[in-house]
């Protein structure tokens, strides 16, 4: 499934986000197909995580629009917030799991507050979650200290699910993992993909990644976008995408894909 | 919104068949729970789980199907799903193989028990007895590098002591200035207001004197500055051991006592002094100007009255406490820093114990001088 052209979740136009005298993004354009995994690349300080905040509203675009399943993202009222917020699950870099919460309650915290759920009923849909993502039962109770870097993320990700969101934001969910559970979580997001036909917006700086789960690849390059598939970007002659994809590491990264 | 989520059951042909409809999704999942308790379920029966009439399905609602199915198996049940719409194969597939599984109840925490109690109250005195070791050592460390100073004092990092004066004193004039100032002025007007009774108003003003000389404009300074630097102190260097600022120190060969404890130790000791002479002053005009303002006594009757109110001990009586609170403040404000591990979270909690534990061991250490003074008919 390589996502409906026509059924457009998230829509960016002419995108501008500065800080201070630097421009970040000029006139970014950006089409999220229903069902697709997109991986958003590029340098460090090319503004890919800026942009993931900027399309979930925790920035304010400097112009331009934002719409995310037909809400405006940047004008959006109390209500039409929570509504969307309901449909939508983030994974931060390193879990950003409430500390004083153990994971079961880090999972309940969206049910909690938006559904009127009894208890039980609540423990058993954090402990499906909870083995969903891979966990080991027994990490229910624990608190996000007492966990790995790689269980942690596991965990934001058991929470980003909780209300079976539709759309998935992961902000770079490999980094820092061993290659071991880097395959792993790659594998587990395919697999929930196919599963709940979540669309994927996923930042990243893991080439493997992107050729093991990726259906488009955005670029971020010259304070805007190029978009397409890993083939139309193995062809791109622009200097940064051809030192990207055909440097060392591209090219030990492209035989997975054919795997 | 869609349409309800519902279980009906119904007999066919001998068997039973259970027809599940409507939206099958976390949002209407508290409804289905409601209803599924609610179900008689039969035993030792064929049983269908028909689900043609479902048309949203998601991971509460497979994991609640996948429930019931379980439910009706364990009664011995030979169960069977039906109809299963090939987009919600791969859903039902995944939860069984990884998300089939009832909680585990949750672990009583250990302190709800009275065993549990009794033992927490031995861990913390332990851990109290550790800390107040590990305090020791931590004086003791500073000391013997304070010693080294005295052996190669070019080691000293004048600019840091500068800066550090700079932050703790100077920047710190306006708040402990106005704190005084209006601590002052309540101080005169409460003290007018019972000795008028006696007709002994003037001596507000010896009242006053004695009070912000020896106590007040100390013990107001170092709280302040407590709050103020010592939670900088532990903050600042609890960043530093976060970030690894610290190991990356000693891998460079400097030694982070020398590097960042001395000059916070040594500024404040050097600053909290004049801060507290002018935190008296400060004070002293509060009351001065309340009591011209209540009483009418002029500022020259005012001096005229402090002059025999006072002797030039009651001043050093403060001024002399002030290096020895600068000492407790900095060395629990660096001492908690470098206690920080790993978590943004422990720099939050060290600071407000340090501030907490430099308060307590100032007014303690104030009530020490006290004895001592008398002592020495002070």
């Amino acid at each position: 499934m390589a996502g409906d052209p026509n059924d457009i979740v998230i829509r960016v136009r002419g995108l501008v986000t500065r800080f201070g005298a630097q421009t970040v993004h000029n006139g970014l354009d950006l089409d999220v197909r229903r069902g697709e995994v997109l991986g958003v690349v590029g340098g460090s300080g090319s503004g890919k995580s800026v942009l993931l905040r900027t399309v979930i509203g925790l920035k304010r675009p400097d112009a331009g629009s934002i719409d995310v399943l037909g809400y405006d993202v940047p004008h959006l009222s109390e209500a039409d917030a929570i509504a969307l917020e309901q449909r939508w699950g983030v994974l931060f870099q390193d879990g950003a799991l409430f500390s004083s919460l153990t994971v079961a309650q880090n999972v309940e915290v969206a049910l909690r507050e938006h559904l009127a759920m009894p208890e039980p009923l609540m423990d058993e849909i954090a402990a499906c979650k909870i083995a969903i993502v891979g966990l080991p039962e027994a990490t229910a109770d624990k608190f996000p200290s007492q966990l790995s870097g790689g269980m942690r993320k596991r965990a934001g990700l058991a929470r980003a699910l909780a209300l079976d969101p539709e759309i998935l934001f992961l902000d770079e969910p490999t980094a820092g993992l061993d290659p071991i559970a880097a395959n792993g979580f790659d594998q587990l997001i395919g697999d929930l993909k196919a599963s709940l036909n979540l669309t994927v917006f996923l930042v990243t700086h893991d080439l493997d990644t992107l050729f093991a789960i990726c259906d488009r690849v955005a670029v971020l390059v010259d304070q805007t976008i190029r978009i397409g598939t890993l083939e139309q970007h193995l062809q791109d002659d622009h200097p940064w995408i051809h030192a990207y994809f055909h440097g060392p590491r591209g090219r030990a990264a492209q035989p997975s894909a054919g795997q | 919104m869609a349409p309800p989520a519902t279980i009906v059951a119904s007999e066919e042909s001998g068997a039973l068949t259970m027809r599940a409809a409507g939206s099958w999704v976390v949002v209407s999942a508290s409804e289905l729970d409601r209803r599924l308790h609610a179900l008689d379920l039969p035993s030792g029966r064929q049983v269908t789980l028909d689900l043609a009439g479902i048309d949203r399905l998601d991971t509460a609602g497979a994991w609640l199907l996948l429930r019931t199915e379980h439910a009706l198996s364990a009664r011995g049940n030979s169960v069977a799903l039906a109809n299963v719409r090939a987009s919600f194969a791969p859903l039902l597939e995944q939860v069984r193989a990884r998300g089939a599984v009832a909680p585990l109840p949750h672990p009583i925490p250990p302190h709800h028990t009275l065993i549990g109690f009794v033992a927490r109250i031995g861990e913390i005195t332990i851990m109290l007895g550790r800390r107040v070791y590990s305090m020791l050592g931590f004086g003791g460390l500073v000391s013997a590098d304070f010693a080294k100073l005295f052996r190669h004092p070019k080691r000293l990092r004048v600019t840091a002591t500068l800066v550090q004066m700079e932050l703790t004193g100077l920047d710190a004039m306006p708040i402990v200035g106005l704190l005084s100032f209006l601590i002052g002025v309540v101080m005169a007007y409460q003290g007018a207001d019972q000795l008028r009774r006696f007709g002994a108003e003037i001596y507000t003003v010896n009242l006053l004197g004695v009070a912000i000389l020896r106590e007040l404009g100390v013990l107001l300074s170092a709280i302040i500055i407590a709050g103020r630097s010592g939670s900088a102190f532990t903050a600042q260097i609890g960043t530093m051991q976060v970030n690894q600022e610290i190991d990356a120190l000693h891998t460079l060969g400097l030694d982070p006592v020398e590097v960042l404890v001395l000059p916070r130790v040594f500024g404040l000791v050097l600053t909290l002094p004049l801060l507290v002479f002018y935190a008296d002053a400060m004070g002293l005009l509060g009351g001065c100007l309340m009591t011209w303002a209540t009483l009418g006594i002029s500022i020259p009757a005012f001096l005229d009255q402090l002059r025999g109110a006072i002797t030039e001990w009651t001043l050093w009586v403060g001024v002399i406490k002030a290096p020895f609170f600068a000492w407790i403040i900095s060395m629990i404000g660096c001492y908690e820093g470098f206690n920080v591990t790993g978590s943004a979270e422990s720099v939050g909690r060290l600071t407000t114990q340090s501030v907490v534990e430099s308060i307590f061991f100032v007014i303690v250490a104030d009530a020490a001088f006290s004895i001592l003074f008398s002592l020495l008919r002070i």
